[in-house]
């Protein structure tokens, strides 16, 4: 059993990333569509979890800007899987949360906009619910 | 009962770092017939093998073990340093306790208890060992080099140089292979065909060399120094010796949609065609899917302006047997297909890949050498080139390896664009930018301060064609920014794999190719140009992506080992081979099924059983084919068959001593 303090390797677990197989080059960034909104990138999200700073993922804006569209997971050629790490960080703090989600599923308005892919309402259910 | 003397190696500390040596020592001198046993740091080394011959000398030792490491590494020195004092080196047997042993296990009491194990039952083989003296086998002074690129060429040159005849067999219509694609070379610029083609013309004319170019290898039997080789040159449809070049036939052919291979289908060629203008050699191939005459049954137009009525539409295809001492793998590299990396939009016409840009530069090329855009024909504002496009990716897209040569002739593109066009804007996304090589990270520096190409340490995620433009969105690792950016043409550093030809010519060979299909070296450092197969050699990017100073390295080492072969007179024989028991074997023919070398013969032998007269049908083993494999031995329903040096009882002998 993990500790309770091992925080880097229970994320590890959750999001069965393999952030030491990381060369660092840059693709996840490059392919995702949210980089903007992020305050940790994607690629940079796999050096904090590198070196274990899981507080400051847990607390960035990333883990909500993430659209969970997988684009990093599908082009990485190292298949280190930055999505994952991401949504286990954000599952580590909504446990830690408690009963009180960031938005409860009924929060979400009935037809955000006819364009919405079906992917980013399933993604918001994931992201915002325990 | 034998004398044996058992001899343990420290290896340094690779043995004796996780083996306690002096218990093996001590645990074999209670193993029965042993009546000497030793310890040495280093026993391969001069006076370690001199420890063994006092040994011998001075206990009468008529067997002997070394428990060191793999018999792969030292078999040979140890049963040499035997022959030297008399012993029959077929008396000598090697434990191996380091790399199945010391290397691989932590626990030193396991790994002792491991060592003690192996050589006890390298001490009970020993026991059951006969003197084996080994035989001789011919030399066929011919060698054989698959592929005709740079790596086929220098081989060839080399080794028919040195007065042995040498043949190359190339599948495509002409020698020359990828360099002749090449426009410059890096880091020297040199011209490619200004330095390629001198060479094949070097090699169509050298006496001792014949040039079976639109052929391919059929078959192969024999082992070193003996190889029995069938060719089938296929059928070119023209006939080479009436031929005369003068390129009639595909001026007025009218068949002309097929894509040209070497112009990496960015133009097309003719039904009849020469692959390129400086093509040896100089005679053009009937393309027969092509053709309209194959096709339809009528045109031939081709024939009727030959004026030397070289065309030959009855041609069939030749199959040539030829005996050869050595055979040259150098078949070469090809770029991956791109069909799975869709982020690039690889159809894009202004995505190419970097062979195809060579192509566009080259100033015999598709465009003859106007840098434009292939959609719409206009000249680039910007080009963007991006790395590693399917290498170091460890998913089932891409290849695991780093293909060497893409930062070097990345960096030689962009620079060439620069120098003929200032104006245009250079961009190159890289991982890393790996350029160990004499002058080659000078060379790749000079194309960013000199030529101003920027470069930027990121990688491209998405390619979208806009139709007059590209776009493409990328990521700058060290100023941390998103880029989205407009580019006219985009170049794809596109990984190289061996061709799909070196799986069946690597097994034909019996030679060994490692997980990505390239080539396997019998040794990484030590044996770096042969295969584990003897007489086998390899030479370019069959073995592993190389540029073009290291391939004709590489070259002209096979070269060097392969005149080493060819000029001894005999080779010396495995002695180790399959031997039938005559008082056991019934005839059944089991044994000849399976083996792999067709070294199993029968024989008929007049008998008298009993006062009966009759014939006995007996297996006879041809010593100089068979290499010693087994497969007989364990297939034999009567137990006839045995392998001296590896009998079943040596075997079982072995396996009751690591049981008890």
């Amino acid at each position: 059993m993990l500790g309770r303090t091992d925080l880097p390797n229970r994320l590890r677990v959750i999001s069965g990333a393999k952030d030491k197989d990381c060369m660092k080059c840059g693709k996840c960034s490059a392919s995702c569509p949210s980089y903007e909104k992020m305050d940790i990138r994607p690629h940079q999200f796999v050096s904090y979890l590198q070196r274990g700073d899981v507080d400051a993922m847990m607390n960035s804006t990333t883990v909500w800007a993430c659209l969970c569209c997988y684009a990093c997971i599908e082009r990485c050629p190292r298949d280190v899987k930055p999505a994952q790490i991401i949504e286990a960080a954000r599952l580590m703090l909504i446990r830690r949360q408690g009963d009180t989600p960031y938005v409860s599923a009924d929060d979400i308005p009935e037809l955000l906009d006819p364009d919405t892919p079906q992917q980013l309402l399933v993604s918001a259910l994931r992201k915002y619910t325990k | 009962m034998k004398r044996v003397g058992v001899f343990v190696c420290h290896c340094g500390t690779n043995i004796a770092a996780a083996v306690d040596v002096g218990e093996v020592v001590d645990k074999a001198r209670l193993e029965r017939g042993v009546v000497f046993s030793a310890e040495y740091p280093y026993m391969c080394s001069e006076a370690g093998q001199t420890m063994i011959a006092n040994a011998v000398k001075e206990h009468n030792l008529t067997g002997v073990v070394v428990s060191a490491c793999s018999p792969r590494m030292h078999e040979v020195t140890f049963r040499k340093a035997a022959a030297k004092i008399g012993l029959n080196p077929y008396m000598l047997e090697m434990a191996n306790i380091r790399e199945q042993c010391s290397w691989i296990h932590k626990d030193k009491d396991d790994a002792t208890k491991k060592a003690v194990s192996l050589t006890s039952a390298a001490v009970a083989k020993v026991h059951l060992n006969t003197p084996l003296f080994a035989g001789e086998s011919p030399v066929t002074k011919r060698a054989l080099v698959i592929g005709g690129g740079i790596a086929g060429i220098s081989v060839a040159l080399d080794v028919a140089d040195a007065g042995y005849d040498v043949d190359i067999v190339e599948s495509t219509p002409g020698i020359g292979g990828r360099m002749a694609q090449l426009d410059k070379t890096f880091p020297t610029l040199d011209c490619s065909a200004c330095i390629l083609t001198p060479k094949m013309v070097d090699a169509a004319t050298h006496d001792n060399i014949t040039l079976h170019t639109y052929s391919e290898v059929e078959s192969v039997e024999g082992f070193v120094g003996d190889f029995t080789v069938t060719i089938r040159k296929k059928a070119r449809s023209v006939d080479m010796k009436k031929c005369t070049g003068c390129g009639a036939c595909y001026d007025k052919c009218p068949a002309k949609k097929a894509p040209s291979e070497f112009e990496e289908g960015l133009s097309n060629r003719k039904a009849i065609y020469i692959p390129f203008a400086q093509a040896v050699p100089n005679v053009p191939v009937i393309d027969r899917e092509q053709c309209i005459k194959f096709k339809t049954g009528k045109c031939g137009l081709c024939e009727t302006v030959c004026a030397p009525g070289a065309i030959d539409f009855e041609q069939q295809d030749e199959l040539v047997t030829q005996k050869y001492g050595a055979v040259i793998v150098a078949t070469g590299f090809r770029p991956i297909e791109l069909g799975k990396f869709g982020e690039y939009a690889p159809e894009s016409k202004d995505v190419l890949t970097s062979l195809e840009f060579e192509r566009i530069t080259n100033a015999a090329g598709p465009t003859k050498g106007a840098l434009v855009r292939l959609s719409d024909g206009r000249k680039p504002k910007s080009i963007t080139f991006i790395q590693c496009v399917g290498s170091r990716d460890t998913t089932p897209r891409g290849k695991a390896y780093c293909s060497k040569i893409c930062c070097m002739y990345t960096a030689k593109h962009a620079m060439l664009v620069k120098d003929k066009y200032p104006d245009i804007d250079v961009n190159v996304y890289y991982i890393d930018v790996r350029s160990p090589g004499k002058n080659f990270d000078e060379f790749y520096r000079r194309a960013a301060e000199e030529y101003g190409v920027n470069y930027i340490k990121g990688q491209v995620g998405k390619v979208v064609d806009m139709g007059d433009h590209l776009v493409l969105q990328a990521a700058d690792m060290l100023d941390n920014r998103q880029i989205t950016a407009r580019t006219d043409m985009i170049v794809l550093a596109t990984a190289i794999e061996p061709l799909k030809s070196t799986k069946p010519i690597a097994s034909m060979l019996t030679a060994s190719i490692d997980t990505n299909g390239f080539m396997t070296e019998a040794h990484p450092k030590l044996k770096p140009v042969e295969s584990p197969t003897a007489g086998v050699f390899l030479a370019g990017a069959c073995h592993g992506p190389k540029d073009i100073p290291e391939t004709v390295a590489q070259a002209g080492a096979a070269a060097a080992k392969v005149l080493g072969l060819l000029s001894k007179s005999k080779l010396t024989t495995n002695p180790c081979v399959a031997a039938a028991d005559e008082l056991a074997c019934n005839g059944c023919s089991a044994c000849e099924s399976v083996c792999p070398y067709g070294a199993i013969g029968y024989e008929d032998r007049q008998i008298n059983d009993h006062g009966v007269r009759g014939n006995q049908r007996l297996a006879a083993v041809n010593t100089a084919l068979c290499q010693g494999c087994g497969a007989c031995a364990v297939t034999c329903p009567s137990g006839a068959m045995d392998l001296l040096g590896f009998s079943n009882r040596q075997i079982l002998a072995e396996v009751d001593a690591l049981c008890r």
